[in-house]
């Protein structure tokens, strides 16, 4: 059993020994002139404005759900899709209350104000500091 | 050579300034410094006809950290200046830079207040490229250009 796993371990092996080696090497052979300008972080030449670590919007985290349950279910549909001919009117059934619960909790969402971007209808606004 | 008589046949023997030359030579990676219409051209430098893969360099960092040239393509205002002076600055050496287009090199046909006549005013250019734009082809020879000059610099010797 443990014999099967043995070439993932080498190759985990190589992979890390590579990394390595090649990190050291570019730090040995190439120059390393650190200055002010070259340690700050990187904002497109401007100036860094505030923490990297910042807080925004919760709408962002609403969206990023809605993305989640609609990108499963176009996993579930596209197999289904491809061969809907073959399946019978129950498979397609089956299909229509999937997608109709779903839909359902868009509505729901929706009615939440997940897509509501004005800012003004939230209880906290992230952007006000 | 003795060492090669010594090692037979099956191995070559080099200086190590070369060995670097060579690697970092067929891997600079661009950071393209996208400024107007040569910004253009220079995607199609990057893209599968002109194919700046040939020579390694397809892999356009929008990182400075990453990236080994820099190419500056269109015109640059004294505002912008500040802000590619850092880039430049905040890319890890060596590096290199390329002048792309009349715009870059001299300031081209933006005689005006606002205009830096030439990158070269802050930033020290390697490479220029003359034509407005310049084609693709144009971008591969001077990025050869770059290449043929790493590969005369001491890089480990006096350089690391």
């Amino acid at each position: 059993m443990i014999e099967q796993y043995l070439p993932i371990f080498v190759l985990l092996g190589i992979a890390f020994v590579l990394a390595i080696v090649l990190a050291t090497l570019s730090r040995i052979l190439g120059p390393y002139r650190p200055n002010r300008n070259k340690l700050q972080p990187y904002e497109s030449g401007m100036d860094p404005v505030g923490q990297a670590k910042d807080r925004y919007s919760i709408a962002f985290y609403l969206v990023a759900m809605e993305f989640i349950v609609f990108d499963l279910e176009v996993v579930f549909l596209y197999p289904w899709a491809v061969r809907f001919m073959d399946h019978g009117t129950g498979t397609f059934l089956a299909m229509v209350i999937f997608i109709a619960i779903l839909f359902i909790g868009l509505v729901y969402t929706l009615k939440k104000g997940t897509l509501d971007w004005d800012m003004k209808n939230l209880k906290y606004d992230a952007t006000k500091k | 050579m003795g060492l090669e008589s010594a090692l037979g046949n099956g191995f070559l023997t080099t200086k190590m300034d070369t060995l670097v030359n060579w690697a970092r030579s067929n891997a600079a990676w661009p950071m393209p410094m996208g400024l107007a219409c040569c910004a253009i051209e220079m995607m199609a430098f990057a893209g599968p006809r002109y194919d700046a893969a040939r020579f390694g360099s397809e892999v356009m960092r929008f990182s400075p950290r990453q990236a080994d040239v820099m190419i500056v393509a269109g015109w640059c205002t004294y505002k912008m200046s500040h802000a590619i002076r850092r880039i430049w600055d905040q890319m890890p050496d060596p590096k290199w830079c390329i002048a792309m287009g009349a715009c870059a090199s001299t300031g081209g046909m933006h005689r005006c207040y606002g205009v830096v006549q030439g990158v070269d005013n802050f930033l020290p250019v390697d490479a220029y490229i003359s034509g407005c734009p310049p084609r693709p082809d144009a971008v591969l020879h001077a990025l050869m250009k770059i290449q043929d000059k790493i590969k005369t610099e001491h890089s480990v010797m006096l350089d690391s």
